[in-house]
Formats: C-alpha cells, sequence, structure tokens
C-alpha cells in the first residue's frame, strides 16, 4: 500500500433537518486497502457513501480522489461529465439491490459489456469473450450469457452486478450492503467470490455493511459509525476484538448473542 | 401563383419565421445537436409533418421551387396535401423532379437522386431523440447528449446481435454526427443512412409535436453506429424495380392479390419514372 | 350560503335543477337542437357516447348528449344508466369484420393492396383551417366541400363513394400478412368470453375481457396511453395495418330456430395495428397484433385501443412490463371515465368528518414538532 491515500474525506457534515447525517466525518482509503464502515440502520454509512462517492453533496467537507497519475481531485467541484467518467471507469458502485445495478431488460452479457463500451470497446467479439470470462469468474454459467437478470437467483443477480462493476477494473468499489438481501448459505458464497476478486484484482473497497461477520472476512480496517459520528475506528480484529467505545463493544456483542 | 390572401408569405408570421431560423442557425452551428423552438400550432395535426412544415416555412422564398415526397413518392396523400398547403400559402413552384427543386421535404426517404449543392432537405421527425426507447425521461437523454455518455446505445445493437445476429434496426436507424452528436436519421430505412454522410446538400430536422429542430451541415461526417466486426450494411428487397428493372433503389413490397402475389417497385417516384422515361427513349432511338 | 349541508338541502337541489334546465335551454330565441339534428350534424359525439356507453342507440345517445348539455362523458354516463334498466335476451354471434360493408379502409404498410385504399369521410387531408363559410346561415352546399382532396393519382383510390358504402368482403391486411406466416395467429377461443357489464373485472384479466373494458373505455384515456408506447413508456413499434370503417350486420342464434337471424346493422371502426415481436425460444420473430374495435366511427378511439391491446399483451409475449399502459391493472381500473368521473367529483361531497379528524391529526403532529425543536 503506497502512502498516498487513493480516497481521503475530511470534515464531512449533513444535516436531514434536525437530524445530522454526518457530523464532521473524516476517512481515507488506500490502493489496494479495504475499508468496511459499520453500524446500525440510520447511523449514516450509507449517506457516507453516497457523499463519498461524489452522488450526494455535503454541507461541510471536503473528499478528494487521486487518479492513477497522483493528481488530487475534490470530488464535489468536478463537474458531472468528470464525474461520470470516473463512475464508469475508475470507480465502481455495487447496490445492495442488484436491481438497481443491474438493466433487467439487457442479457447477463449486455449487463457486463456496458462499461466496457461505455469506454469505447467496440469489438464484439471482445465483449462476448470479456463476459464469458467474468461470468465465469463469478461462477455464472457461461452459457446464461443471454439470459436476462430477470430469470437469475437473487445470488446469481448479486454476482452478476458485480461482474459488471469489476469488468474495467476499476480501482476503488462502493459496495452497499452487497450481502443485505441474501439467505445466509447465499451470503457466505458471496463474501468468499468477493476476498477471492478483491485480493486478485487488487481493488481499494469501501464496504458499507451493518454485518459485523462481513466486515471482518472482508475488511482490513474498520470505522464504527453511530448517529453521524465515527465513534471508533482502527485495524478489523483490533476493533472487534478490543472494542473501546461502548456502541462497539454493543454491536459485537449483539453478533455473539446472536 | 400568389400566396392566399390574408395570410403571410409561408403561413407563419415574420416574427415565428425568425425564431425558426435561429433555431436552424444554432442547430447547423452544433450539428447533430437537438435545438428546442417554439413550435407552433399548425393547420395539419401533430405528428403529420408539422415540424418539417415550419421548417419549410422559415426557409423558403418566392423564387424557391419546392418538392414533397413522403415514403419517397410525391402522389402519396400526405405529400400532396402538404404540397398543396405551400402552393396555398407560399405561392411558390412545385415540382417532382429531384433535381429542379431547391427545397425537398421529405418523410422517410432520401431520394435516389444524389443532392447537390444549395439544396435544402427537410426532413419531417416525429421523435428526434434517438434514446427515447432506451430511457424515455427527457431530462436524463439530455444528461446523456450533454457528456456523450452513449454506451446504453451500443447496448442495445449488442443485444439485438447477441439476439438475432445482427443488428435490428431497419429504420431510424442512429447515426453519430461529426463524431460528438448521436442522432436520429428520422425513420428512414437504414438503405438510406449512407446518403446521411458528407452530403453536399444541407439537411434540417423539424419535429414539430416534441419542439426540436437539429441538422446536419453540408459535407458532415455521419456514421452509422456499428460494431468492428459487425459493420453497418444497409439493405433492401432482393429484387429489380418492376417498372423501371433498377437494382440500386430502395423498394416498395405492393400486394397484388389476396393469394400471395406481390411485387417491387421503386419507392422514389421521380428516379423511376425518369428511369422509364430514359429506356422508352432509348428503345425509340 | 346555498351550498351549505347535505342536510335541508332539498330547495336548494330543486332550485339548482331549475336552473341547470333552463341553463340548458339555452337563450329561448335561439331554436331548440332537435335529436336528428344531433344524430346528423354531431354525428361523431353520438359515436363516442354510443361507445363509451356502451349501447348502439343512436336516438339515445342523441338525447343524452342534449339533455347533457353537450358534456360527453355525462352523456355517456346517462345512457350507461338507462342501458343497465334494460332486460338483456341474449347475445350476438361475432360481427364479421371482413363482411363489412366498406366506407373507409386505409393502410399505412402497403402503398397498395387488394381492393385499394379508401379514405371515405376523413378529417386526415383536410388543412385546418377555420371555414366561415360554415359559421353563416345560410345553407351550405352538399358537393364535397374545397377541403377534401381527393389526389386522382393516389394508387387504388375510389371516385367519391356512396354513403351506403363501396366495398364489401375486402382481404384483411393481417391476413395477407398471415399467408406468409409473419402475423402471430390467434386462435378463435371456445371458452364463452366473460361479460365486463354483468361480472366485474378480475385479475389477471384475459383478452376478452381486457378488449371489452377498453371498446367501452375512455377514449382522452386510451389516446394518452397509446400515446405514451410511443414516446418510449413501453416497448411499441406499431404500424396501421389496417383500418376499417363501415357496416356490419349483427346475427343472433335463437336458441329454438337453430339458425342465425340478422337483427341489424351496426356502424363499427377496426384497427389492426402490426406490431414488431422479436420472437423467443420457442417461436421465430414475427408480427403480432394490437387490436382496436368500436362503436361508430371513432378512429382514433379503435387506434388507441389497439395500441393498448398490444402493451398489454407484453406478459403473454414474454416482454418486460414496465410502463404504464403495459400494466393491466393501472389500464383497467382507470380506464373507464364513468367509474373516474364519479370517483374523482365525488370529492365535491362533504367530507366534513373525515376533514376534522385529518384536522386534529395535523394539529398534533405540528405541536409535537414544535416542541422538539423547541428543546
Amino acid at each position: 500500500m503506497s502512502d498516498a491515500p487513493l480516497l481521503e474525506a475530511r470534515g464531512l457534515s449533513l444535516r436531514y433537518g434536525p437530524i445530522a447525517a454526518l457530523d464532521e466525518v473524516g476517512i481515507e482509503i488506500h490502493p489496494g486497502e479495504v475499508v468496511a464502515i459499520v453500524g446500525e440502520s440510520g447511523s449514516g454509512k450509507t449517506t457516507l457513501l453516497r457523499v463519498l462517492s461524489g452522488l450526494l453533496r455535503p454541507e461541510a467537507g471536503s473528499v478528494t480522489y487521486r487518479d492513477p497519475e497522483g493528481t488530487p481531485h475534490a470530488v464535489h467541484s468536478m463537474g458531472e461529465a468528470a464525474l461520470r467518467r470516473l463512475h464508469r471507469s475508475d470507480w465502481g458502485f455495487v447496490h445492495q439491490n442488484p436491481r438497481d445495478g443491474l438493466r433487467m431488460g439487457v442479457s447477463a452479457g449486455g449487463n457486463i459489456g456496458e462499461r466496457l463500451m461505455a469506454t469505447g470497446a467496440r469489438h464484439y467479439g471482445g465483449l462476448r469473450a470479456a463476459a464469458t470470462e467474468w461470468l465465469q469468474r463469478v461462477e455464472i454459467d457461461p452459457s446464461r450469457i443471454d439470459t436476462l437478470p430477470g430469470k437469475f437467483s437473487g445470488g446469481m443477480q448479486q454476482r452478476l452486478q458485480i461482474a459488471r462493476t469489476l469488468v474495467t477494473h476499476p480501482r476503488l468499489v462502493f459496495m452497499d450492503e452487497p450481502t443485505g438481501g441474501l439467505d445466509v448459505s447465499v451470503q457466505a458464497r458471496l463474501l468468499d467470490l468477493l476476498r477471492t476478486l478483491v485480493a486478485e484484482l487488487g481493488l481499494a473497497v469501501l464496504l458499507v455493511t451493518h454485518d459485523i461477520a462481513a466486515a471482518r472476512l472482508l475488511a482490513h480496517r474498520l470505522l464504527v459509525m453511530r448517529h453521524g459520528k465515527v465513534v471508533e475506528q482502527g485495524l478489523t480484529d483490533r476493533v472487534l476484538d478490543d472494542p473501546q467505545h461502548e456502541y462497539t463493544q454493543l454491536l459485537v456483542a449483539s453478533v455473539l448473542a446472536a | 401563383m400568389s400566396a392566399e390572401a390574408g395570410y403571410n408569405f409561408g403561413y407563419l408570421d415574420e416574427n415565428t419565421k425568425r425564431m425558426i431560423r435561429r433555431a436552424l442557425l444554432k442547430a447547423v452551428a452544433v450539428p447533430g445537436h437537438q435545438v428546442p423552438f417554439g413550435s407552433r400550432e399548425m393547420p395539419l395535426p401533430y405528428g403529420w409533418g408539422t415540424g418539417g412544415i415550419q421548417v419549410t416555412a422559415s426557409v423558403i422564398g418566392p423564387d424557391d421551387t419546392l418538392k414533397v415526397i413522403d415514403q419517397g413518392a410525391d402522389d402519396t396523400t400526405n405529400a400532396v396535401s402538404i404540397r398543396r398547403f405551400f402552393a396555398r400559402v407560399a405561392g411558390v413552384a412545385t415540382t417532382e423532379r429531384t433535381g429542379e427543386a431547391t427545397v425537398i421535404q421529405t418523410r422517410h426517404r432520401i431520394p435516389e437522386t444524389p443532392l447537390r449543392e444549395g439544396q435544402i432537405l427537410v426532413y419531417q421527425v416525429p421523435m428526434p431523440e434517438p434514446l427515447f426507447r432506451l430511457e424515455p425521461r427527457v431530462a436524463e437523454t439530455k444528461r446523456m447528449h450533454a457528456l456523450a455518455d452513449y454506451g446504453l446505445m451500443h447496448v442495445k445493437l449488442y443485444e439485438d446481435i447477441a439476439r438475432h445476429g445482427h443488428v435490428a434496426i431497419s429504420y431510424n436507424y442512429p447515426v453519430m454526427v461529426a463524431d460528438r452528436y448521436l442522432m436520429s436519421p428520422s425513420p428512414i430505412p437504414a438503405f438510406d443512412n449512407p446518403k446521411l454522410h458528407r452530403m453536399p446538400a444541407l439537411q434540417l430536422f423539424g419535429a414539430g409535436r416534441e419542439k426540436r429542430i437539429y441538422a446536419v451541415p453540408p459535407y458532415t461526417d455521419v456514421r452509422s453506429l456499428d460494431f468492428e466486426d459487425h459493420p453497418f450494411r444497409p439493405v433492401r428487397a432482393d429484387a429489380p424495380c418492376a417498372l423501371c428493372g433498377s437494382r440500386e433503389s430502395y423498394l416498395d413490397e405492393v400486394v397484388t392479390d389476396d393469394r400471395g402475389g406481390r411485387m417491387f417497385v421503386c419507392s422514389d417516384t421521380d428516379y423511376c419514372n425518369t428511369r422509364q422515361a430514359a429506356a422508352t427513349q432509348e428503345a425509340a432511338e | 350560503m346555498a351550498y351549505v349541508a347535505v342536510k335541508g338541502g332539498e330547495r336548494a337541489i330543486d332550485a339548482a335543477h331549475a336552473w341547470l334546465a333552463e341553463t340548458r335551454r339555452g337563450d329561448a330565441a335561439v331554436p331548440e337542437l332537435s335529436l336528428a339534428q344531433i344524430e346528423q350534424q354531431m354525428g361523431l359525439a353520438v359515436d363516442r357516447v354510443m361507445a363509451e356507453g356502451a349501447c348502439y342507440d343512436r336516438g339515445l345517445a342523441a338525447l343524452a348528449i342534449k339533455q347533457a348539455r353537450g358534456d360527453l362523458i355525462e352523456a355517456a354516463f346517462l345512457l350507461r344508466a338507462y342501458r343497465t334498466t334494460l332486460p338483456r335476451f341474449g347475445a350476438s354471434l361475432p360481427i364479421d369484420s371482413g363482411a363489412m360493408r366498406i366506407r373507409r379502409r386505409i393502410s399505412a404498410t402497403y402503398k397498395d393492396l387488394p381492393g385499394g385504399q379508401v379514405l371515405g369521410p376523413t378529417f386526415d387531408y383536410t388543412h385546418r383551417l377555420l371555414d366561415f363559410a360554415l359559421a353563416g346561415d345560410r345553407p351550405v352546399s352538399q358537393e364535397p366541400g374545397r377541403e377534401s382532396p381527393r389526389p386522382a393519382s393516389l394508387a387504388g383510390s375510389q371516385p367519391a363513394p356512396a354513403p351506403a358504402g363501396i366495398a364489401a368482403g375486402l382481404p384483411r391486411v393481417t391476413g395477407i400478412l398471415a399467408q406468409e406466416g409473419l402475423m402471430a395467429p390467434e386462435a378463435p377461443g371456445e371458452a364463452e368470453p366473460p361479460d365486463l357489464t354483468r361480472e366485474p373485472l378480475a385479475f389477471p384479466a384475459g383478452r376478452p375481457l381486457r378488449l371489452q373494458a377498453l371498446a367501452r373505455g375512455d377514449e382522452g384515456f386510451l389516446l394518452a396511453m397509446g400515446y405514451s408506447t410511443q414516446r418510449g413508456y413501453g416497448n411499441a413499434h406499431p404500424f396501421v395495418g389496417e383500418i376499417r370503417m363501415g357496416e356490419v350486420a349483427v346475427e343472433i342464434l335463437p336458441p329454438e330456430l337453430g339458425f342465425a337471424v340478422e337483427i341489424g346493422e351496426i356502424t363499427v371502426t377496426e384497427c389492426q395495428m402490426v406490431n414488431q415481436f422479436a420472437g423467443s425460444k420457442t417461436e421465430p420473430p414475427q408480427f403480432t397484433r394490437g387490436y382496436g374495435l368500436v362503436f361508430g366511427h371513432g378512429e382514433r378511439k379503435a387506434m388507441a385501443m389497439s395500441l393498448v391491446d398490444r402493451a398489454l399483451r407484453a406478459d403473454e409475449l414474454g416482454e418486460e412490463a414496465t410502463a404504464p399502459a403495459q400494466c393491466q391493472e393501472f389500464v383497467l381500473y382507470h380506464c373507464d371515465n364513468v367509474e373516474a368521473t364519479g370517483f374523482v367529483e365525488h370529492l365535491k361531497l362533504p367530507h366534513y368528518v373525515d376533514f376534522q379528524s385529518e384536522l386534529e391529526k395535523v394539529r398534533e403532529m405540528r405541536a409535537t414538532v414544535l416542541r422538539e425543536a423547541a428543546e
């Protein structure tokens, strides 16, 4: 991991009426690093993800992205065209509900090919080859390449969304509860797959989850959020095995109890 | 001929024409970009060529000669109706000969006879937005044009090839204009698309109901979307015209009885008539 | 304080009715409209009221229009309300639009076809310029108006049609496509179709039920729904295969006789919209049909109906249904203007009691929010 962070945020604040969704939040993520943001629903973690990825503008604070040449860019002042370009090349976004990340009227192969075409790929045979390879990587039978995602199970849809996102080899992937809507057994398989892909591709991942087990499996570092504030952060094992903040202790205990 | 009393030359008042001309100038300056304009209610229904009529009314002068075609033919009912309209409200000369016209208003075809500098081809456009089947929200498609974010259109072509082995768009085949804007060529057959490319005549597109004008200036690059390994191929019925024998022109299929009988004839009536006359003359000589 | 309450409003209602009758009549110095005038000179209004009123009777429709002061939805409502009082003796045999005595018949898919294109009495190629000649009190000549171009060169066009219709037994365009196997066949169902006038809508609604609902649905609603499918909300690539309008015989089969008896003739407009279908694993690509049929000369409605019918077949044809026009419940529950106008207009009835409880609730919620903000 290099010293310069890939993405760095300082002093992020955002209020919804009287509620502070983000309260002076700072975070940084380095190339190849997996950082999990945990907390219960309403803690502000999804808002943080949307602000960091430029989808939502904070009232205060800044988010800086460093491109492959090392040039820093202020995410919220880069303009929509540049931000979109970033989202379809260097960045990826995996939604909790695969329907939000997939085109349900487009075949599996077309879904995987979209980002390639958006970045200029114009060779049909090449697109088919890439789609076939990625279906295999996410453990979907390549003969389903022309099937609509609606015919897939929830777990397969989520794996397809991951293939569609990773096909352009992004440097940074935002994941919002990627295992959220799935059965426990399906979750385990997906987490295993994610861990393999992240390691193979050297991805930096910002993972939002309320699932402590998922965080423990995937993340190098952990941030615990409550009421829009980061109440504790550190290496995953340290935070989970020796929680300092009472809220973290509660979170960890509730997992153990369950 | 003189214009109908009680109406301004070309039906529209001069201020409206100026507004449309400003939109046209902007459209010519930004080839393929859809320029919103204050489309007026016309005495023909929306969808029947009101955009084309407003454009024609704004560019036509008393010395112009107008040709109007629908489906390539001068004698189809809507072409007859529009030609009569302009004869009545502008009093201009009309013609069926492509070569003699200075302004040609068309619905769904580009004439077979190559157009030359100084001519204006006015297209009637029902739906100016090439992306509308993929993204019906106008605000979103505007953003996609602004950002040249056209991956979705290629996804559609990819899907067609995956499902049918080739692109399943036979008309209104999307094009890139001057390497920047994705544009609907209006519902001309894909067969006509190559004629858009570097055409010496000015091409103006008017969509009355959707209130958009766009243009392709003379000699502008217009490329039909495709893949490197699935290049664009225009298609026509594999038959000669039953009347003039042309193997190059676009053909209409005419059903001759209800027992499966049919024949193919040129959709461009002027082109076909000219060839037939030439053949007759040749035979006589 | 005329609009006081439901209670004690009897005098107010009587007065309103008297006022309505007076207003309906208008200036007594202007001659009163006769039903024959409405029937003859407001023919398309009569047609629309018969279609949406679901009752084929020109005289009653004219009466309804007169009584409703030209409010066509109100007139359709009057006709529907009358219709429910009529005994039902039986159902007719299916009408045969192939045997129609045709007054108008056009196809947008073929330039020429057996039997030719027949423009008939259409507004299509008129220029929409107000004809001030019609404004005068002097009688307007009967000859075709100057706004009725009949291009002599129109392939296959017929001379001015006699009102009685000019041809019968012309082949349908969809039949021509079917011969080549290009049109998805529609097998006639053996099952007795449900009757929307006697049973409530049930979902999922089969095509016979859907078509019944659409046939008496509101023209404006269907128009907007059909239009939305053309603008990308629904996957439509429609072509007018054929529109035909004219007279068809209505036959019934009295069980005691054992053979069909013609009981009369009605005017109908039929539209067959041809639509692309990409094909599926089991069926090759072909065209599919959207169908519209309405009482009288109702071309706009028949076309809109055929667009909506095709959109509603999304499920059946394995297409992704995402647009409002493809949603059965959305379309069928909202297309009936008698139901719709009743429910929309009921909002002007008193709702004091419900509103009072809303008032209390909003006051309470506001108090809570303000209290918290103060803390």
